[in-house]
């Protein structure tokens, strides 16, 4: 018996049957469905996770004091000392592999340009910032050393804050006030999109450091040479780790650690830090591909039913077949491909389901998806396995009948 | 040799040998003797009825003449092999070649055209038919049902479905046709025309084993076997009612070729 003639009885069979057989595969169907919308979105996923890490430079340390880690408590003496500029410093001069090098000193307040007015991130950098974070302007100029060492009052927008002050108009030259304090508009950054977390990083403004540590943060909490955090880019030629090993114990020399032992400082990986989001990601596909493996196993055992009721009911067709001298294997045969025909048949519609789902979190979601032809490969075969696997005992249960008996039953 | 001196030309080679048959069953504790030691020949081109009442072992003999069984002690031989000596797939491969089998309830697959029932045992046929779609129509003529290829069972009369179920038995060419109360679920007009049909297929030169407890059916044989508590105890030879019919039945279909 050919498959070609297996094929054919099998879809006469499920013909014969046509809403008990769609109702058997609905289990199939979601199985598939969900190892598809799986695969789509969590390919979109990683592929965006590797942009975002991309975009925040794989070679880039953030090292920032250690205070912030105790949540608002005071820790003792030493513990909130905030890093220098003369650690900044240090760390450009005696850790090998430092290619750029910028403090950030973060705040926030009103900016106003005419009557326009909006409230933004204030940053004070030093002039290597653009280059550490990879973010050029798109128009106008960075900041200069000589900016930060006169305590310009000049800055550098990014678009969102751009929109909102400006709308359409050029802001390059244009005055504008920081918290009261005239500034010029020297440059517009390039977009940046949204960070990891989800913040606008475009909406910013970004002055020398100099001049923040006077007039953004508010006088009495600045230290006269804080510098924030500090980030670090790093020759993509030297180990990360190294590097990030020789930055704390630099550090770990400048400055006493905390009561406890502790340091009083730490170091960031912002890779590390995105492929720990990552994980969380890959726990979530984990979820997925145990529902759907859980579905397609329940799908499975529908089918597995169904065809033991199938070879039940056909138990006279069965011994006829083994009469006119069907072998135990053809018999076999032909139910396994009636199992595996179930199985494809609701594949088919999982795919279906599964590629319009896909297509509707990417729209509504804004989410990254890639549906690719070897997911639905993957897919069909998983639906194949299944029909084969369920679909062994009860076509081996059909070959092993006895053919007198079959031909008796009623 | 001693062929030489049975009467009536059973020259013929010898078909189905039987020689010594016991067949057992175990029924829980409790084993049955189905076939108590049953010799018999058949040859090519006879017409043999079985007979006996149930429990008398004919059924039985049946599923072994029909290669679906095997005994538990004694030989039997179908067309020339040692039914004994085989394993279930070879058993299946001489069913498909030298037997074909008609039921009492036609056993046809429901949903499926005349055309594609003649078919099945030619898809487990080693080789295969090049045309088995041909072969399947002309046996479906030779039946008398060649304006019905496409019906599907249930458009069909229950005389029309057994001819269906003779024209699947015959198409590999069988040796030997195995009737089991054929005309069991038919009306009497249309018994008379299935053993009828059996009688002409008889004389183009198969062998035909009917199985029945009817003596009316079985008086279309030309030798009758009368089983009884699993051992023969009558097996005669007489003129069988189709030679005095023939000349009748080629009549009856020169008139229905003609009517057409």
């Amino acid at each position: 018996m050919t498959l070609l003639d297996c094929l054919r009885v099998a879809l006469t069979a499920l013909k014969a049957n046509l809403l008990r057989s769609i109702l058997t595969t609905l289990g199939i169907v979601i199985g598939v469905a969900s190892v598809i919308i799986l695969v789509a979105v969590g390919t979109g996923a990683s592929s965006e996770v590797d942009r975002q890490i991309n975009a925040l430079g794989t070679n880039t340390l953030i090292v920032s004091s250690g205070d912030r880690r105790m949540g608002g408590r005071s820790s003792g003496a030493g513990s909130d000392r905030p890093l220098a500029e003369a650690d900044m410093v240090a760390i450009r001069d005696k850790v090998s592999g430092v290619v750029a090098i910028s403090g950030q000193l973060n705040g926030s307040g009103p900016v106003v340009y005419g009557n326009a007015n909006w409230t933004t991130n204030l940053s004070g950098i030093h002039a290597e910032f653009n280059a550490v974070k990879d973010w050029p302007v798109a128009s106008g100029r960075e900041l200069t050393p000589s900016d930060i060492r006169s305590n310009a009052k000049v800055a550098m927008i990014g678009v969102t804050v751009a929109k909102q002050l400006f709308g359409e108009n050029d802001p390059i030259g244009a005055m504008i006030r920081v918290k009261n304090v005239p500034f010029q508009v020297v440059g517009v950054l390039a977009a940046k999109g949204q960070s990891g977390v989800g913040r606008d990083q475009d909406d910013t403004v970004l002055m020398p450091m100099s001049t923040a540590r006077g007039r953004i943060v508010g006088r009495s909490q600045v230290q006269n040479d804080q510098i924030g955090m500090i980030h670090v880019k790093i020759d993509p030629q030297i180990s990360l780790v190294d590097a990030q090993e020789d930055i704390e114990n630099l550090l770990r020399q400048r400055r006493p650690p905390l009561p406890g032992g502790e340091d009083s400082f730490s170091v960031r990986n912002l890779a590390e830090f995105m492929k720990a989001r990552n994980e969380v990601l890959n726990t979530l596909s984990y979820l997925l591909a145990a529902t759907s493996v859980i579905s397609l196993v329940v799908g499975g055992i529908g089918i597995m039913n169904i065809m033991l009721v199938s070879v039940t009911e056909r138990t006279r067709e069965i011994g006829l077949r083994m009469a006119v001298g069907g072998k135990g294997r053809d018999i076999m045969r032909q139910f396994l491909v009636e199992a595996v025909t179930l199985c494809l048949f609701g594949g088919l519609i999982g795919i279906a389901i599964g590629v319009g789902a896909a297509a509707l979190v990417a729209l509504y979601a804004q989410w990254p998806v890639v549906v690719s032809p070897s997911v639905i490969a993957l897919a069909m075969a998983a639906a194949a396995a299944t029909g084969v696997f369920f679909g062994y005992f009860p076509a081996r249960r059909a070959s092993q009948l006895n053919p007198i008996d079959a031909l008796r039953s009623e | 040799m001693e062929a030489h001196s049975k009467p009536e030309g059973v020259a013929q080679r010898p078909l189905i040998v039987a020689d010594g048959l016991v067949k057992t069953y175990r029924m829980g504790a409790e084993v049955v003797k189905a076939l108590d030691g049953v010799s018999l020949t058949i040859a090519e081109g006879e017409f043999v009825a079985i007979m006996g009442p149930s429990g008398s072992g004919k059924s039985t003999m049946m599923n072994l003449i029909g290669a679906l069984d095997v005994p538990t002690t004694g030989t039997l031989a179908i067309d020339g092999r040692d039914i004994g000596a085989l394993d279930s797939d070879e058993l299946a491969d001489l069913r498909n070649r030298s037997i074909g089998f008609v039921f009492q309830q036609f056993n046809l697959l429901p949903r499926t055209t005349a055309l594609r029932q003649v078919m099945l045992p030619m898809l487990y046929a080693h080789p295969k038919p090049e045309n088995p779609e041909e072969l399947a129509r002309h046996r479906l003529e030779q039946v008398g049902l060649g304006d019905r290829l496409n019906h599907h069972p249930r458009q069909l009369s229950g005389g029309q479905q057994q001819r269906v179920a003779i024209a699947r038995a015959l198409v590999n060419n069988p040796k030997i046709l195995l009737a089991d109360e054929p005309t069991g679920a038919l009306d009497s007009k249309t018994s008379d025309e299935i053993m009828r049909l059996f009688t002409t297929l008889n004389a183009g030169g198969i062998t035909v084993v009917l199985v029945t407890h009817e003596p009316d059916i079985a008086e279309w044989a030309s030798r009758r076997v009368l089983f009884k508590d699993g051992h023969i105890v009558e097996d005669v030879r007489h003129a069988h009612r189709g030679v005095a019919d023939r000349g009748m039945v080629s009549a009856a279909q020169r008139g229905s070729e003609a009517a057409e």
